[in-house]
């Protein structure tokens, strides 16, 4: 395994770099010199922990669940409890982390994109707590089925703004941070949610997020005095998988599983499976898997998870599947709406319908596998969010 | 020296500068793209800049974003445009640089795409999301073959970037009026003229000026100290205003006209 990637422009293996416009490339590589001189900062390092743990409540537990794994029949499971952090997902790991960095940096204004709201709350929750000003770039169809986040945003004293282009989603809101930045980039940090974006916010993003895979990795030697056998993550950029696969990454006779959104089911055009359904192209920053027609044009995403509804997927994910690192999978809708149910039932969690993919995998996994076995899933958010969508799918009356 | 050249220097002969404009391929429709590229040479335009379709264009404001997303409903694809431009050469020396993003030439295939666009009669490539950092990609390609590969400058471009940028451009270096996306906010003539003769001392290529330009006045005030201007969204805007009326070619040719009065 090749411990240098990224590059110095931010390729991992094909993947990767940064295509992006001239205007920001200077921000860019600004953004990139500073990072890599806080990364060795042990003050940076320090602070940045610090705030993990006070503020965001990190640790989280490895919990295991008990009643899941008894009715599953098989391995025994264990949940990261990403959910339990501050504002609810792992999101925070990450906004925490370049807020410090952009504080560092001296910039006073942030932007963010953001689909499930998940992100967008992340951010402006560290924007209120430094103090800074916040703007979230929200696609509408996402401002209406994810409603409880704009409102804490906005009581948060973010400014959401609404994106109507395209199917006004994850995408659509990426493209216009990206123009906003374009116009801001001399006082203004774009922070971007996830693995993805040209370089080095995939690299950025996978450092904030290893945290999660380390804290597992010390969990589960400690609880099983072994490594997993299994690691399930459900993938949109890819953060939360990253997080946890990446500290795995050199460990051998560990099986990783990214699972994408199948939306409706991959033989559809709605879904959001880029590795499993995409081919490789140049899209926000970076070359990756990306869903497109024979043109080289996007196609729009779909998935029940607002935060799994984006065509690309980050270029290190990108990288793992083509050197067989990470296996990548999918889990449709009714999947993870079953999942959501399980999962709430059986161990009285709700997951965010896009961890509900990742724990949708384990509930075909599990029953195949012996009882020695162990899967670790990372639950990437609580589903509080997702009531309404829920509801209105007619799973409950 | 190509089409693109040439033109620079027979301007300079007349103490001319360049109009530049920038047409979406396929808004309304390939068929008018080509006229408009006959009747914007008739009325002194010097080089184009056929915009191909892009589902995504982040660096494009609302004009042309609305006008990327027209072309593409139309059914614009690259190919498409590398025909359009095939046509337009057998009767037209203009020069052409297609103007757009990188992800349709890299499903089309670079090696393909360079060579379809040499036989088309393409003189230049502006790949808004190909920057210094990944322009091998495709100049290992355009390069060899004669299409001139235009690099941006933008005005957060400092001086060391500027210099390693100049020093592999060719064609013209198109300067970026305004810290920010096409069509969206009048440019500062002063600053303008300050960063343009900061890339002058880079380099012997013409400097051409755009985003943001759509007034007359404008043109004729960065003519002072650039060797061309471009006009975009202003283009593109009159274009859709007036998609449905017979006299668009005259509408629009005769506003081109107007400018490159300015320049003469
Ligand atoms: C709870 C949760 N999980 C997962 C994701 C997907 O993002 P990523 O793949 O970057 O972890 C999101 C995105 O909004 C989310 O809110």
């Amino acid at each position: 395994m090749n411990q240098t990637l990224p590059d110095k422009n931010g390729h991992f293996g094909i993947f990767g770099g940064r295509y992006a416009a001239e205007t920001l490339m200077p921000a860019l590589i600004e953004l990139e010199r500073a990072y890599q001189t806080a990364r060795k900062d042990k003050k940076f390092q320090k602070e940045f922990e610090w705030y993990q743990h006070e503020y965001a409540g990190r640790v989280t537990p490895l919990y295991y669940a008990q009643r899941m794994t008894a009715t599953l029949g098989g391995a025994k499971i264990y949940l990261k409890r990403e959910d339990l952090n501050h504002t609810g997902s792992h999101k925070i790991n990450n906004t925490l982390g370049q807020a410090l960095l952009a504080r560092r940096m001296g910039k006073k204004k942030v932007i963010a994109e953001t689909g499930a709201g998940q992100h967008g709350v992340a951010t402006a929750t560290v924007a209120a707590l430094f103090g800074m000003e916040c703007k979230i770039f929200m696609g509408e169809e996402d401002i209406r089925r994810q409603a409880p986040n704009v409102f804490r945003m906005k009581i948060l004293g973010a400014e959401v703004v609404p994106v109507k282009s395209g199917t006004a989603t994850l995408k659509d809101a990426m493209n216009e941070a990206m123009r906003y930045w374009v116009s801001s980039v001399r006082d203004t940090f774009y922070v971007i949610g996830t693995t993805a974006g040209p370089h080095p916010y995939p690299r950025m993003v996978r450092d904030f997020q290893s945290v999660i895979g380390r804290e597992a990795k010390k969990q589960i030697i400690k609880l099983e005095g072994r490594n997993p056998d299994v690691l399930i993550a459900c993938v949109g950029g890819g953060s939360n998988a990253m997080g946890t696969f990446y500290p795995f990454r050199n460990e051998k006779n560990i099986a990783m599983y990214g699972v994408e959104a199948a939306g409706h089911g991959l033989w559809t055009a709605e879904h959001s499976a880029s590795i499993n359904g995409g081919k490789v192209g140049v899209l926000h920053g970076n070359k990756t898997y990306l869903l497109q027609d024979e043109h080289g044009q996007v196609r729009d995403a779909y998935s029940i998870a607002a935060g799994l509804d984006y065509p690309g997927v980050g270029p290190e994910h990108a990288y793992f599947h083509t050197t067989k690192k990470v296996r990548y999978v999918t889990a449709t809708d009714k999947e993870a709406i079953a999942a959501f149910s399980f999962l709430s039932l059986k161990e009285g969690i709700i997951p965010a319908l896009e961890s509900a993919h990742a724990i949708a995998y384990a509930m075909k996994m599990a029953p195949k596998m012996a009882k020695n076995k162990i899967i670790v899933i990372c639950l990437s958010g609580r589903g509080d969010k997702d009531a309404q969508t829920i509801i209105e799918k007619g799973v409950i009356s | 020296m190509g089409r693109i050249g040439d033109r620079f220097e027979s301007l300079r002969g007349r103490k001319e500068k360049a109009l530049i404009v920038y047409l979406t391929a396929g808004d309304p429709s390939l068929s008018v793209t080509k006229k408009l590229i006959f009747g914007m040479e008739k009325a002194g335009v010097d080089i184009l800049e056929i915009g191909v379709p892009f589902s995504d264009p982040t660096a494009d404001g609302p004009v042309i974003q609305a006008a990327s997303q027209r072309a593409l409903k139309a059914g614009t694809t690259l190919q498409g445009v590398l025909d359009l431009v095939a046509e337009a050469r057998k009767v037209s020396e203009i020069p052409i640089v297609l103007f757009g993003y990188f992800n349709p030439i890299f499903a089309y295939g670079v090696k393909k795409f360079a060579h379809a666009a040499h036989s088309a009669g393409v003189d230049g490539v502006l790949v808004v999301d190909l920057p210094y950092e990944e322009a091998k990609e495709l100049r290992n390609y355009t390069d060899v073959i004669g299409i001139d590969f235009i690099s941006l400058i933008a005005p957060t471009t400092g001086k060391e970037r500027l210099t390693k940028i100049a020093a592999e451009a060719m064609g013209f270096l198109y300067y970026i009026s305004i810290t920010g996306i096409t069509g969206t906010a009048a440019p500062k003539i002063n600053n303008i003229k300050i960063e343009v003769g900061k890339i002058r001392k880079t380099t012997n290529l013409p400097i051409a000026v755009g985003f943001g330009i759509s007034k007359p006045q404008q043109a004729r005030d960065i003519a002072c100290f650039a060797d061309g201007v471009v006009i975009g969204s202003a283009v593109v805007r009159l274009i859709d205003e007036n998609k449905n009326n017979r006299d668009l070619i005259k509408i629009v040719s005769d506003y081109a006209s107007v400018i490159k009065k300015e320049l003469r």
